[in-house]
């Protein structure tokens, strides 16, 4: 336990040592500001019921958010410890191979959920200036909240196993680019075919994330996309474990 | 347990895809011991280092530090094992103490203790001055102490150093080296190096590698004792040269002799003793006995340089020679 959580402080801490993790904060916060300049634009223009949430969740900035920033932050967490030599001073110290991988997961994921905090400070002015205080209701900021985090876990855990695959941090990063941008197109061939059957349909719309995150935006928590994104997760995890431990078998 | 010896390797041998690195090699090192492997570079040496270690699994054989299987018991060897590899790879973004403490924790240690360790091993290794410096910023020759220190900190049973001065400039590399010395009474330390000057220097015992395979292992005593056993005598004389060969004909210490023409009316003979004897003494008691001039004396001395050099020479060049 104690290594995990040493780890886990330091790989947390190297995002602020460098300047990336500042820059990566800078450019999410940039992002959600324009999303909020995008909200308030059409909150002046008309009056809606939809919830705040979800109009920025409909801004699709949301979107390029998770796919840019998660391979960012990501990219470094075994690639660079590769390319630097350092994850043979890791390695061989007495810590398992599950503790590196878990705590390198952690702090990619409090990373990022850390980068999505400014949001919730955009609601609380929203809210703090509207006259409606029902429009922004606790229950639906946590479960955007939740799709963020269930989301992002899936997508940090991608980033975890390219980042193990290769020494390169480009190549890491392209990688869950990559995979990032499959899965939001496979949202967006389910988006267009909604008309179709059978069991491409289905397979479509239980992969549709897109759709799914939108539920979560509007304050519907349904345990499928929980049990898929938990379990994903889960997944990619363990790929990663398999490919740390790859090297004991060679 | 194995008594007494911290590192046993018996029949190790290592293929990466399509190469062998470490082929078929025995050795063991005592507790206590400062053992050098030494061979030039791609000898394998950093590989049998990775193996103990744990960090790279053997193809084959059995590697054993403290009694404990390497594969097996991987966790508790790493705990008894502090290890510097090659290149020292540190994280430059931290700050001395910071990294130290970080990898106190690491390896396990309680928070006081490691608070403890640190002062300790920054003490141990002079860098107190620069303990809140970004290690990135240090010069190498710090950069190598904070390797070190890091090694040090969790106070390991076995220190694996790999190529420890490798890049520093002379002071520094004296003073690395009294470090290693320093840790001799309290540790057992392998370290590796191509460097001959420096294992001889600060070694017990001497591992000479070549690709993959051990050549010899001995005290460098022992080793260059090897070697002047068949070393020759040099010594001008002034004297006729059918007298000379008549003389060294008689000596039944002397093996081989040659004689040859020099400058003048000096004669230059080299002599090769029959079983490691110094033939100075009696050289010099002939030329005396017989009023003869002497202008050279020298035993040519094969020095532990010319061993490595002999036992790792590449072949093109030996046939060169």
């Amino acid at each position: 336990m104690q290594p995990y959580l040493t780890l886990t402080r330091r790989e947390l801490g190297t995002y602020f040592l460098s300047m990336s993790g500042y820059i990566i904060i800078a450019a999410v916060t940039f992002l959600l500001g324009l999303s909020f300049v995008v909200l308030l634009v059409k909150l002046q223009q008309e009056p809606t019921s939809l919830p705040i949430t979800e109009m920025f969740y409909i801004t699709q900035f949301f979107w390029l958010i998770l796919l840019l920033a998660t391979p960012i932050i990501t990219m470094r967490l075994f690639a660079l410890e590769k390319f630097s030599g350092t994850f043979e001073t890791l390695m061989t110290a007495p810590v398992s191979e599950l503790e590196v991988v878990l705590a390198k997961f952690t702090a990619g994921l409090v990373f990022y959920v850390l980068t999505w905090l400014p949001l919730l400070a955009c609601l609380l002015i929203v809210r703090h200036f509207s006259n409606e205080p029902a429009a922004l209701d606790a229950g639906v900021i946590a479960s955007t909240f939740l799709g963020i985090l269930l989301i992002g876990g899936v997508f940090v855990s991608v980033g975890c196993c390219a980042s193990a695959i290769t020494k390169s941090q480009v190549a890491a990063a392209m990688i869950s680019l990559m995979f990032g941008t499959s899965v939001f197109c496979v949202g967006v061939l389910a988006d267009r075919f909604p008309t179709a059957t059978g069991w491409q349909a289905e397979l479509l719309s239980s992969l549709a994330i897109f759709e799914q995150m939108h539920d979560f935006a509007r304050g519907v928590v349904d345990t499928r996309p929980v049990v898929l994104y938990v379990s994903l997760t889960l997944f990619f995890l363990f790929l990663t474990l398999r490919i740390v431990e790859s090297r004991r078998w060679k | 347990m194995s008594d007494g010896l911290m590192i046993e390797v018996a029949n190790l041998t290592k293929r990466y895809a399509g190469r062998t690195a470490v082929s078929n090699i025995s050795f063991t090192v005592g507790r206590g011991e400062i053992v050098g492997l030494l061979g030039p570079n791609g000898a394998g040496k950093s590989t049998t280092m990775r193996i103990l270690s744990c960090y790279l699994p053997a193809t084959s054989g059995t590697v054993r530090v403290a009694g404990l299987d390497v594969f097996r018991h991987s966790e508790e060897v790493r705990r008894r094992i502090g290890y510097m590899p090659e290149n020292n790879p540190l994280h430059f973004d931290m700050r001395v103490r910071e990294y130290l403490k970080f990898r106190a924790r690491l390896k396990g240690l309680e928070r006081k203790q490691s608070r403890q360790r640190v002062d300790v091993v920054l003490e141990q290794c002079s860098l107190t001055d620069v303990s809140h410096r970004i290690v990135g910023q240090l010069s190498k020759g710090y950069r190598q102490r904070v390797g070190l220190a890091d090694a040090l900190v969790h106070e390991p049973e076995l220190i694996i150093l790999d190529e420890p001065t490798i890049g520093l400039d002379p002071n520094q590399i004296r003073s690395v080296r009294q470090l290693i010395k320093g840790l001799a009474n309290r540790h057992t330390v392998l370290i590796s190096t191509h460097i001959l000057a420096e294992a001889e220097m600060t070694c017990n015992r001497m591992v000479i590698m070549k690709e993959g395979t051990i050549l010899a292992a001995d005290t460098p005593e022992n080793l260059e004792q090897f070697m002047t056993s068949k070393s020759q005598v040099l010594a001008e004389i002034a004297a006729p040269a059918e007298e000379l060969k008549a003389c060294w004909a008689e000596m039944p210490e002397i093996e081989r002799y040659d004689v040859s023409a020099s400058q003048g009316e000096y004669f230059r003979c080299a002599l090769t003793p029959r079983n490691g004897l110094d033939l100075r003494p009696l050289v010099f008691a002939m030329v005396r006995k017989h009023g003869w001039p002497l202008r050279e004396l020298t035993r040519n001395r094969h020095s532990l340089e010319d061993i490595y050099v002999q036992l790792t020479r590449p072949p093109e060049e030996e046939e060169e020679s």
